[in-house]
């Protein structure tokens, strides 16, 4: 182990090196000091912490983009609980969701710093070969939040079952709509790039509500209408948001326009549901449609609970982050592997249905309750 | 033009233009026409494909959806007549908007200091970037490449990437979301007052010293210099009053997300420049109109709503941006070879 000691003096000289790097920056623009530094890194606690023993493990977290709160969350919890578990955390990301690059080059960062294992939330099918590299070198992969594509690319994924996710508002829906003709706007995440937690969730939701959608693995390419468990449905579009406010609010403007009697939006995320919701309101329609969501941050459950979105499917981040953590530092200290869940090819972190108007047959937890274990 | 030229070789040479040289020099004088002509046609073309694209509902919200990135595409155009560039608009934007959210939201700031401090944080970006290019001489594409990441960090750091939603906003942040009517159509606050600042900024350009003078050091600094135009003054001002527009570009946007969110706008680099790019405003400085700008971001906005009436998917909107870019730049190319 003689090799450890000189990869982790040469880290903290690189360290002290970003720090002053980083000191530089943040006093040339006057931003607020303190976080820049824990923002690069979390230092592995000093001497032996509770819950950990023996040396710190080198862990590396490696996030879509750092400016998502999903991320953040997840960033700023894996590094409150580094120091219980004695890991020696560097956190990463890549520029934008999306960007490959960054994140093969954090995966590279990784490896040649000593770490026992990465976690990573894969941008997308080009950092695989980046992630074998790394395995082969002897470290653990564990893939959060996204599965890569093909699942085996890393170790094992820990993750919220996003299909599972959209079929809980699914359900929720189809009970809400009581046979009424459903005329349902899908506003996904790209209708550019085909990305697992886009068909996941949107086709998780169309199954919830009883419709066919032919491939789970494409979003689409399901009848435009049919019926669905109520009765009749309509789709009147699929319309890409980027997960955000204004782009939520372009899609739900754009779906009215050619229908304007919508009562159903699922929509991929709470940001991009908030804007689909100013979409509507705007039209004077805020009470004619009922909006449904996936992620369960701070801010969209309270989105719940203001009557925004009518249900949305809380997952957990910084349980992916700190279950994560465990298992490298498990792997390390006693060459135990972790376990998938049962019937799934991923760890599942769970997904729980928040909302305030419960539905028969649809196990939920209202919005008061969601606030207390919210992320963001 | 010049002086020498006698009215019998003026009517030698127009006679001896052909109908598209005639056409050049029309395009050469007025440069937003050929832009006006191209949203025409994209006007009808996706009407015939679905009469829904011109009805006043539909039409309400081109202009709305419009109204931010035809904001911020002020501010770039008046950098490209210098022959600049800013790659730091959509940071700007980020930075003023999280700052006048987080202090009115958490530290109590009132609504009205707040606007003005975020309005003012905007100037002082385009300051920043005015200083850099102006005092250390460094190529506008580099000075705001490098604030483009500054500003970026700054405005997460401060914000801790939190987004604020309107309901915890006060109103007056939140005011250019209020619509109203205007017979058939429906507008918003936030679209009267980009309107205003297409008025104001056409009437600045166009009839003051200072409008003339941005034309002036665009098109050939040198020149300007010598014929006694502080250029440098002139250049820093431009940057300056490109971030005052951002912050309140920052102001329209809060209204339109619904909330002031690090991530409430994505492309406003790209897409700014590229409506200033199709409303005829030459990159290479000294020649172009605001009016070809609002008509260049209507046209990409054109494709979204158009496209996306013919249930077309969001890659062909792209390809047509992309081609219309490089046509858009052809036709600049060819009407500059004009012979006066």
């Amino acid at each position: 182990m003689q090799r450890s000691t000189t990869v982790h003096r040469s880290r903290s000289v690189r360290r002290a090196l970003a720090f002053v790097a980083a000191g530089a920056l943040v006093l040339g623009t006057a931003a607020c000091g303190g976080d820049s530094g824990s923002d690069t890194t979390t230092p592995g606690a000093s001497g032996t912490a509770g819950g950990g023993s023996g040396e710190a493990v080198g862990v590396s977290l490696i996030t879509k983009d750092s400016t998502n709160p999903f991320f953040v969350a997840m960033q700023n919890g894996a590094k409150a609980d580094a120091a219980k578990q004695n890991v020696d955390l560097t956190v990463a990301s890549g520029a934008k969701d999306g960007d490959e690059q960054g994140q093969i080059q954090a995966i590279e960062n990784a490896i040649s710093a000593g770490d026992k294992g990465i976690l990573i939330t894969p941008n997308g099918p080009g950092v695989n070969d980046a992630i074998k590299r790394a395995r082969d070198a002897g470290l653990l992969v564990i893939a959060l939040d996204t599965p890569p594509d093909p699942a085996d690319t890393v170790d094992i994924t820990f993750a919220t079952d996003n299909f599972k996710a959209g079929e809980l508002i699914g359900q929720w829906a189809e009970k809400q709509l009581a046979g009424k003709k459903a005329t349902i706007a899908l506003l996904d995440l790209f209708n550019d790039k085909i990305v697992s937690v886009d068909y996941n969730r949107d086709q998780g939701f169309l199954t919830g509500m009883g419709i066919d959608t032919k491939d789970k693995t494409k979003n689409g390419d399901e009848d435009k209408t049919g019926t669905y468990t109520g009765g009749d449905y309509t789709i009147a579009c699929n319309e890409p948001t980027q997960g955000s406010e204004d782009g939520g609010r372009t899609a739900m403007e754009n779906c009215l326009t050619n229908s304007p009697d919508i009562n159903v939006v699922y929509t991929i995320n709470e940001p991009s549901a908030v804007g689909a919701y100013n979409a509507l309101k705007a039209a004077g329609k805020e009470k004619d449609a009922i909006i449904v969501s996936v992620d369960g941050g701070c801010q969209g459950v309270k989105s719940v609970t203001d009557g925004v979105i009518g249900a949305t499917a809380q997952q957990y981040p910084l349980k992916m982050a700190t279950l994560g953590m465990e298992a490298i530092a498990k792997l390390a200290r006693t060459g135990e592997k972790p376990k998938v869940t049962e019937g799934l090819d991923f760890f599942d972190t769970g997904v729980a249905l928040v909302t305030d108007k419960k539905a028969d047959g649809v196990e939920s937890i209202d919005s008061a309750a969601a606030s207390k274990i919210c992320w963001g | 033009m010049t002086a020498g030229t006698s009215a019998a070789a003026a009517e030698l040479a127009r006679r001896r233009h052909s109908p598209l040289q005639r056409v050049q020099h029309l395009l050469h004088g007025y440069p937003f026409i050929s832009p006006l002509l191209i949203l025409v046609v994209t006007a009808a073309a996706f009407t015939i494909v679905n009469p829904r694209f011109a009805n006043p509902a539909s039409l309400s919200l081109l202009i709305q959806q419009t109204a931010v990135v035809a904001c911020l595409a002020i501010g770039q155009t008046l950098i490209i007549l210098t022959a600049g560039i800013d790659l730091a608009v959509g940071a700007t934007v980020i930075l003023a908007m999280m700052v006048m959210a987080k202090i009115s939201v958490e530290n109590g700031v009132p609504a009205p200091v707040a606007l003005l401090i975020g309005v003012g944080l905007g100037a002082a970006a385009g300051l920043l970037n005015g200083f850099l290019v102006t005092r250390i001489n460094l190529p506008p594409f580099i000075v705001t490449l490098g604030t483009l990441s500054i500003f970026t960090a700054v405005a997460l750091l401060y914000s801790g990437s939190k987004s604020y939603q309107n309901n915890v906003l006060p109103d007056l942040l939140n005011w250019t979301s209020t619509g109203f009517s205007v017979g058939p159509f429906r507008l918003t606050v936030g679209v009267v007052i980009v309107v205003l600042l297409y008025l104001v900024m056409g009437y600045v350009l166009s009839q003051t010293r200072w409008g003339r003078h941005v034309y002036a050091v665009g098109d050939a600094p040198e020149a300007a210099r010598l014929s006694g135009i502080p250029s440098k003054r002139i250049l820093l001002s431009v940057y300056a009053v490109a971030g005052l527009i951002y912050g309140i570009g920052a102001w329209v946007l809060i209204g339109r997300a619904g909330a002031a969110s690090p991530n409430a706008i994505t492309n406003a680099n790209l897409e700014s420049i590229t409506a200033v790019v199709i409303g005829g405003t030459s990159l290479f400085g000294g020649r172009g109109r605001l009016v070809g700008t609002l008509i260049g971001a209507l046209i990409v906005q054109s494709f979204t709503v158009g496209l996306s009436l013919a249930r077309v998917d969001q890659q062909y909107r792209i390809l047509a941006v992309g081609i219309l870019v490089i046509v858009a730049v052809a036709i600049d190319q060819w009407i500059r070879k004009v012979k006066a």
